[in-house]
């Protein structure tokens, strides 16, 4: 019989204590592995999302609603600014590139996004099939609506005003699908891209000539951008241009790099309670083994005995004890990940329901190798005494001893 | 095959067990016999060398066990003795069959289960390889415990009060067992006993009495 499948049967001859101390295990196992992953998987979509914007620029508001609605599409926006200020920042000496973005509709809860074409540029988005836009009602999917929806190129379809998929259809001016993002993994996969003239058509605006989108100066028409995302020229401007743009009547600048640190932190109070909660289910798992096994080597002491009067050497009766912990913290851990990768897919798709941010269940990382790592040391370090104790048996006590 | 030569062991300073002199051949049987309290179990530890004798010499096939190094005492165990202890710690976690494969893991060999198939046919237990201990008849707890020493082919088989509690038509049956499997194998028989029964069941075997600590 081998030292494994020996003790398997002695972790398995005490089902209650083996089931608690494996569940306890998995769930520590698993909460740190949600919030490991999880909040990984956060952090790496908000800088992902955040690439090449260093400044985005709309009505007076929340900046952090700003952000949320203008670079991650997770919120409404605060309002509209005038299609001029698009030439006001262009003409800015600290300004590089400024990308209007008009929002405002959305097919079934996916936003349609009207800009110009240097905002898939932004992400360096590449087209898997089609075209992009030629003129005004002309849509490129992102791949997860593409996937939802099932429009094909050449398809129409009509969007519904607001985010949500109950508002009024602009049945009048439906838009026909020219084309198809490839995955990203960033914030396109889930938008409608089209031409800012889409939206100014859509909501009853006449298209500007092309250079007002392109930023020369809007002849004030009353036309409207919901907001610009604006690259900097210089590193020298973010300390002055929000200012400046904050000094300009209707506008509000909000800093990406500022408000996103703020959102992730508001976001890390909750990763470390369940980090913690994580911690005190693993510690607790930890002196539950340990508990168990000092009561499993003190009830088995007779049987290892024997084992040591049928020629085992101590060590090997200690290692038999210690790979009972092995074993368990290796189920356990086992289990909690793919525990924890169930929470994570749930999640996921809960947030893919919600056109939110993309999570997904992920094996084989270095995250998971340390956190079965640290189950299995935790484990060990338990056993460590009972295995000490099974070490130091007094052989000739114990046969004599009656039971 | 086994010899005692001056013996003496100490569990405290001031206490100390003195053993006459004494010698079995191989394929014999040997009756330690004394009250409780006389050394009978210490004398079964100190030839398995799981004790270490104050004075004196144990030797067993030649070797003197109290020279090996510990490391090597629990191979040299495994190999040449074979052990049924008093209560015979079969262990309650395992079946009879995988009670049987203990002796192998013990010494890290594979199990050989041509050779255990054997003793289960010879021990009358082939019915009885999946069940756990406390599902067994003392008789047949017995017989598993003593397919377990004889497994490895010991050439000594140490034997602790084996009727202890038994009555007397269990107690023949063990007897009986014991002296028809060491015949068998060759081995030779040590019993520790204060059992009348077994000294009238054995009568040719020699008797070392034991008196209590001096």
């Amino acid at each position: 019989m081998r030292l494994i499948a020996l003790a398997w049967r002695y972790l398995w001859a005490r089902p209650l204590v083996a089931v608690l101390n494996l569940a306890l295990l998995a769930l520590g196992v698993a909460a740190m592995s949600f919030v490991v992953v999880v909040s990984e998987q956060v952090e790496r979509s908000v800088q992902r999302d955040l690439a090449g914007v260093d400044l985005v620029v709309g009505a007076k508001g929340s900046p952090l609603q700003l952000i949320l609605a203008g670079v991650f599409h997770l919120d409404v926006p605060t309002g509209n600014v005038p299609l001029a200020t698009v030439g006001l920042l262009r003409e800015h000496p600290l300004v590089e590139r400024v990308v209007p973005v008009s929002l405002g509709d959305s097919l079934r809860g996916y936003r349609i996004v009207g800009s110009t074409l240097q905002y898939p540029a932004l992400y360096g988005a590449q087209l898997a099939e089609g075209a992009y836009w030629q003129d005004k009602l002309q849509a490129v999917l992102g791949a997860d609506v593409a996937h939802a929806t099932g429009l094909a190129i050449g398809a129409r379809f009509v969007g519904s005003h607001g985010l949500g998929s109950s508002g009024e259809a602009h049945g009048d001016t439906p838009y026909a699908v020219v084309g198809r993002l490839a995955r990203c993994g960033c914030v396109l996969d889930r938008l409608v891209l089209t031409d800012l003239a889409s939206v100014w058509a859509v909501h009853g605006h006449a298209a500007p000539d092309h250079d007002a989108a392109q930023g020369d100066h809007d002849d004030g028409d009353g036309r409207e951008v919901t907001l610009l995302l604006v690259g900097y020229r210089s590193p020298l401007a973010a300390a002055t241009l929000p200012r400046w743009v904050n000094a300009q009547p209707g506008l509000q600048a909000a800093a990406p790099a500022l408000e996103s640190a703020r959102l992730l932190r508001m976001l890390g109070a909750g990763t470390e309670v369940l980090r913690g909660f994580g911690l005190v289910l693993l510690l607790a798992a930890g002196a539950s083994v340990f508990v168990g096994l000092v009561h499993a080597v003190r009830e088995r002491e007779p049987d290892l005995a024997m084992l040591r009067m049928l020629g085992a050497p101590p060590w090997r009766v200690a290692a038999l004890v210690l790979t009972e912990a092995l074993l368990l913290a290796l189920v356990g851990a086992l289990v909690g990940l793919a525990l924890g990768q169930g929470l994570i897919a749930a999640l996921g798709w809960e947030l893919a329901r919600q056109r939110s941010l993309q999570v997904s269940a992920i094996w084989g990382s270095w995250q998971q190798a340390v956190l079965v790592g640290g189950t299995v040391g935790l484990a060990l370090l338990a056993a460590a005494l009972p295995a000490w104790r099974a070490l130091r048996l007094d052989v000739s006590r114990l046969m004599q001893a009656p039971r | 095959m086994l010899a005692l030569r001056g013996l003496e062991f100490a569990w405290a300073p001031g206490s100390v067990l003195r053993f006459a002199d004494f010698e079995v051949a191989q394929g014999g049987t040997a009756l330690l016999a004394g009250a409780s309290g006389s050394g009978k179990s210490t004398l079964l530890a100190l030839i398995a060398g799981l004790l270490t004798p104050a004075a004196g010499r144990i030797a067993v096939a030649g070797t003197d066990i109290a020279s090996l190094p510990r490391g090597a005492r629990d191979a040299w165990r495994g190999a040449t003795l074979g052990f049924v202890p008093q209560r015979l710690h079969l262990s309650a976690s395992l079946s009879v069959a995988e009670n049987l494969a203990l002796p192998y893991f013990a010494c890290g060999a594979a199990v050989d289960h041509v050779r255990v198939a054997v003793l289960l046919e010879r021990l009358d237990l082939v019915g009885l390889a999946a069940r756990r201990p406390h599902e067994l008849s003392v008789g047949q707890a017995q017989r598993a415990a003593l397919a377990r020493a004889l497994l490895r082919r010991p050439r000594v088989l140490l034997v602790d009060e084996p009727t202890a509690n038994l009555d007397d038509a269990t107690s023949a049956t063990v007897i009986k067992l014991l002296a028809e499997a060491t015949s068998e194998s060759g081995a030779t028989l040590v019993i520790a006993t204060h059992d009348a029964r077994i000294r009238a069941g054995l009568p040719t075997a020699q008797v070392l009495a034991l008196e209590a600590a001096t």
